[in-house]
């Protein structure tokens, strides 16, 4: 079984985010991490390779900068890795984001099970991953909080998926695309073997060209990005015996009309 | 014709809230672009759903009643979407974006290779031409997305527009629509739904009340034999102490990550960067101190009020009300004041 996860590099989710007077956006000496929704799916591609004997491959799709969560990859364990870079896939949108994975993943040819984060923290959206897996002709599976059995043989698996109103179970066939959410497993801290093996790793870089990708006519353009538009609050403490506090909180939040 | 189309989400047959506010936003776009706004609603009772859409603002409906539509599947209704606009070509397809909403949405855009404008805060139209205003960066920073083409698909994120004015009585010309798939070519298969009974979803609430790590410090003892006493302390505080505040307002219950992570309440309750984007009228950070991962969670909301016992915890920069205290003692007078003001 081949099992591909597809992660990018993300600051930190500590570090202070904001754009600078030439209207790009920074975060400052922060370091990136691997996208925090893609670690429960680099996992989940460890333990299910390991229990059906696969292999597992990690892909980022962008700059040079998506090499440190491909590094984070190697060093949880993936086998290999490998970005794509060309013109326009810096800043992709999702169209143009899916119609590259699906042609790396047909280039991989032999794929069974492709795997993501729910969602990509940095561009704020799941577009790509439910398109990743139309541009492939393959069932999306989205929020699967369990992967309840996989069979690549049978080519079929079986999944829990979140929605609003509570958990849905889906039997769908394989190949298909997975994305993973928080409850799903815990994901493991790389050893310092595994570091050690990573930062050696040379990462192939795959361009347009390679994997027979071009690129949608009609995407999506970022035309700015802006700072958040300053938080006026007027603070006010509320001071006295809990049920003066109370009383007191229930007055205001009257006045401001939330009640 | 060309037309802004409007997905209403279902659910058991009934309409969802967040699709009325999708309604809304469709027909600031419909009357910018002059063209009528049409409701598209599959699924058992479409008729029905329908007639409420036209209520809340649709002109026209598209209805697909048939088996292979009423659970929910994601195959089987992206098909049915797709096979529309293609003969249609709206100008705009748009939707709620809910865990169907964003990959129906999604699916249908990547089958006509047309643009997507996920998660929309804010939409205007310029000639051609649709923006998005969307949140970047787990909310630390704002973004302009711009869309062309004959057909742009948006998402819009829950409580940032307004459903339409409820007309009751308004009918929609409704049309029925024939699904473009078979059961035999729909792969997946719904083996079972299990749903979450009694609980408010925390995107579409008005009120949320959160707990963090201060629901630890519960002065009640833990009982003997207890492995971990914080946890369980914690726990017993948000079933009793905070639940009830949340009962007495009818809110949905949330929780930071550090309430998440310590096995005091479930997953699905948090609020931030990893957990869930919250946007209420009015947010009650309980033993919150506010790192900057549950901050982008819940930032936009309209009125935060913090209950915290240290004065220099983050949560108070932005809170519009800070109660300085113990919130064991705090909450309880809040629900009697609750129950007493509200009457519930």
């Amino acid at each position: 079984m081949h099992i591909v996860v597809f992660t990018r590099s993300t600051p930190d989710t500590q570090a202070v985010v904001t754009v600078n007077a030439a209207g790009v956006v920074t975060w400052g000496e922060a370091a990136l991490v691997v996208n925090p929704w893609d670690e429960y799916a680099l996992e989940e591609a460890l333990v299910r390779s390991k229990a059906a004997g696969g292999k597992t491959t990690v892909i980022a799709i962008g700059g040079e900068r998506h090499n440190d969560a491909l590094k984070h990859a190697l060093a949880m364990g993936v086998d290999s890795a490998l970005r794509v870079d060309d013109a326009g896939l810096d800043d992709a949108d999702g169209l143009t984001y899916a119609t590259t994975a699906a042609a790396a993943v047909r280039k991989l040819a032999d794929v069974d099970v492709v795997l993501f984060g729910r969602e990509s923290i940095d561009v704020g959206t799941d577009q790509h991953i439910t398109q990743t897996a139309r541009k492939l002709g393959w069932a999306a599976l989205n929020t699967v909080s369990k992967i309840v059995a996989l069979d690549a043989a049978a080519k079929t698996v079986k999944v829990e998926r979140i929605l609003e109103q509570g958990k849905q179970t889906l039997n769908a066939k394989l190949p298909a695309v997975i994305s993973v959410t928080k409850d799903i497993n815990e994901p493991r801290y790389p050893n310092f073997l595994g570091i050690r093996k990573a930062a050696k790793a040379v990462i192939p870089v795959w361009t347009l060209a390679d994997i027979g990708a071009t690129l949608p006519a009609g995407a999506a353009r970022t035309t700015a990005y802006k700072n958040l538009p300053a938080r006026e609050v007027k603070f006010e403490r509320i001071d006295g015996t809990p049920e003066q506090i109370a009383a007191a909180l229930f007055d205001r939040l009257i006045e401001e009309k939330v009640l | 014709m060309s037309a802004v189309y409007v997905w209403i989400e279902t659910y058991n047959g009934v309409g969802a809230s967040a699709s009325w506010e999708a309604l809304g936003a469709g027909k600031v776009l419909a009357e910018a672009l002059g063209v009528p706004l049409t409701a598209v609603v599959f699924g058992q009772n479409a008729a029905n759903v329908a007639n409420e859409a036209a209520a809340y603002g649709a002109a026209n409906a598209l209805i697909g009643d048939d088996a292979t539509l009423n659970d929910y599947r994601l195959e089987a209704y992206a098909a049915l979407l797709t096979k529309l606009v293609r003969e249609n070509a709206p100008r705009i397809v748009l939707a709620a974006s809910s865990a169907r909403g964003r990959e129906l949405i999604a699916a249908s855009a990547a089958d006509m290779d047309s643009a997507m404008l996920p998660d929309a805060l804010s939409l205007s139209v310029s000639g051609d031409a649709v923006t998005a205003e969307r949140a970047v960066y787990s909310g630390k920073v704002l973004s302009d997305m711009a869309a062309g083409g004959a057909t742009v698909y948006i998402t819009i994120r829950a409580r940032a527009f307004k459903p339409n004015t409820y007309t009751a009585g308004a009918a929609a010309n409704v049309t029925p629509v024939t699904p473009a798939l078979t059961e035999d070519q729909i792969g997946t298969k719904v083996e079972a739904f299990a749903a979450e009974v009694g609980t408010v979803n925390l995107t579409d609430a008005a009120i949320i009340v959160s707990g963090g790590r201060g629901m630890a410090n519960n002065p009640k003892d833990a009982p003997s034999g207890t492995p971990d006493a914080a946890v369980w302390k914690a726990q017993d505080g948000f079933a009793h102490v905070l639940q009830p505040l949340a009962d007495a307002l009818g809110a949905a219950m949330g929780a930071s990550r550090a309430a998440v992570d310590a096995g005091y309440i479930p997953y699905a309750h948090q609020v931030g960067q990893t957990g869930k984007v919250v946007a209420p009228d009015l947010y009650i950070a309980c033993g919150i101190s506010g790192a900057i991962q549950h901050q982008a969670g819940m930032r936009t909301s309209k009125v935060i009020v913090a209950i915290n016992k240290d004065a220099d915890a983050p949560i108070f920069k932005l809170a519009r009300f800070g109660l300085v205290g113990d919130l064991y003692q705090i909450l309880p007078a809040l629900t009697a004041e609750a129950k007493k003001r509200l009457g519930k």
